[in-house]
């Protein structure tokens, strides 16, 4: 039976490892390749690397460090960050990636998309979206319904998702959901959805946004922002309908292991590779 | 010396990688070079019709790699392409060195299928030394081999249940990533690579 999956994600600047992490009991915590090989022991099934580096010309930094880690580490490895070209995708597919992450420059130049899974294949193609609650009042509804917007009733009124770009600084005015219907047909293999709500807030996954998207496409979703304890990922995959689930700051800063998340979610029954 | 078949087919050092902590190896396409490996692997991801045009000028070489008996192992997209044909490109030819067609999945959820899933060995092989059954590999794919032959060894479900491991005679295959597999992948190919 296929398996929900569990992803840590590494944000990595100038091919080091940054916002702090507490392992301590790592000889160079900063080392991304060391803390994949722990991941990868730990259980993860697959790896993202999110480069945060400000710089274009500090890619080759990136290239040494999916190099390093390819030699070492044999699960999925997920790398996205300012890659805005097919040449730029072939130079991380190249040095050891399995699979590209692309978020603004998708939005930018949603051919880009298209290109690349024709000539790498979608499976190494994921579009990253990151949504945020455009919240609006019930008199609104219906034009903005007609505007083609998708709104959802949730916990506090109701609201349509918004995609934003630049790492959230920049909102697009895109709706989500049209948006990951669109990638599918462009050719995307997968989407890592990001709620920018949720995010760093440890209060668990936006269940809401993470079904509705998950519910009008065929490709997996990975749920991502929000999870805090192993309850928050069970709720991802059986309420949100997530195919997997990225963490950070909860694995990072050792409040849960990867394993007790999977053994939390496998007692509930949820498919998971222990 | 275990020869590596280039064609353009996307991510090669992974499976290089692993290769590496047993054997030496060769990324190649010239047929001498192929021909004097010990064993010989077609890895694969992309589509049907682009990796058999990129393969056409390695046809020869690789069918007398199959008539020297010389273990050839082929890798998801280089899995499928050992067969007649596929859904995913009507109209061109695959290598067809086992009977069948390649079909893709209907009525599932979710494409494509996409992560962890278990293989349940069905028959004997030589590549599942030490490796328990219903073990778990990496799996990435939209379409699966339906042989007209015997010749299925291990099965997984996704939707329905399909052949995942192949074997006939000289020939192994795997649907899923061996190389991007955890320790379970790396035990595989050592054992592809420790054939006799």
């Amino acid at each position: 039976m296929l398996t929900k999956r569990i992803i840590p994600c590494l944000d990595i600047k100038d091919g080091r490892v940054v916002k702090g992490t507490k392992f301590l009991n790592l000889r160079d915590a900063g080392d991304p390749v060391e803390l994949a090989q722990y991941y990868d022991d730990e259980g993860a099934d697959e790896l993202v690397f999110l480069d945060i580096t400000a710089s274009a010309e500090k890619r080759s930094i990136l290239i040494d460090v999916v190099e390093r880690t390819a030699e070492k580490v044999f699960i999925p490895l997920t790398v996205g960050g300012g890659i805005k070209s097919i040449e730029d995708f072939r130079m991380i597919l190249r040095a050891g990636a399995d699979k590209i992450s692309i978020n603004t420059s998708a939005v930018k130049n949603p051919m880009l998309v298209k290109e690349a899974s024709e000539i790498f294949g979608s499976q190494c193609v994921v579009v990253a979206i990151d949504a945020k609650r455009h919240y609006v009042k019930e008199d609104e509804i219906e034009s903005i319904k007609e505007d083609g917007k998708n709104i959802f009733k949730v916990e506090d009124g109701y609201c349509w998702f918004e995609v934003y770009i630049y790492g959230g600084r920049k909102e697009t005015g895109i709706d989500a959901v049209n948006w990951a219907k669109k990638v599918e047909e462009l050719g995307a293999g997968e989407i890592l959805l990001t709620s920018m709500d949720k995010d760093g807030t440890k209060s668990g996954y936006d269940i809401i946004l993470t079904r509705e998207i998950s519910k009008s496409v065929k490709l997996p979703v990975i749920a991502s922002g929000g999870a805090g304890k192993p309850e928050h990922v069970y709720e991802a995959f059986v309420e949100g309908k997530a195919d997997a689930s990225l963490m950070a700051g909860i694995l990072h800063y050792k409040e849960y292991t990867i394993k007790e998340i999977k053994e939390y979610c496998a007692e509930r029954g949820i498919p998971m590779r222990l | 010396m275990i020869g590596i078949i280039d064609y353009n087919a996307g991510n090669l050092r992974s499976i290089k990688k692993a290769i590496e902590l047993y054997d030496k190896a060769i990324i190649t396409k010239n047929k001498e070079d192929l021909l004097s490996c010990d064993k010989v692997v077609l890895p694969g991801v992309g589509n049907f019709g682009t990796a058999m045009k990129n393969l056409s000028p390695l046809v020869n070489a690789i069918n007398t790699i199959i008539s020297e008996k010389i273990p050839f192992l082929g890798i998801c997209l280089g899995m499928q392409v050992l067969f007649n044909e596929s859904e995913e490109k009507e109209g061109i030819k695959g290598l067809g060195l086992i009977k069948g067609k390649v079909v893709r999945f209907k009525n599932v959820e979710k494409l494509p299928h996409m992560g962890w899933n278990n293989v349940k060995i069905v028959n004997d092989c030589p590549l599942f030394e030490g490796i328990a059954d219903n073990s778990y590999f990496y799996f990435v794919h939209s379409y699966y081999v339906n042989p007209d032959e015997n010749c299925v060894v291990g099965k997984t479900t996704y939707g329905l249940e399909f052949p995942s491991v192949v074997n006939k005679n000289n020939i192994f295959a795997t649907q899923f990533h061996p190389e991007k597999s955890g320790k379970i992948g790396l035990k595989l190919i050592e054992n592809f690579i420790e054939l006799i």
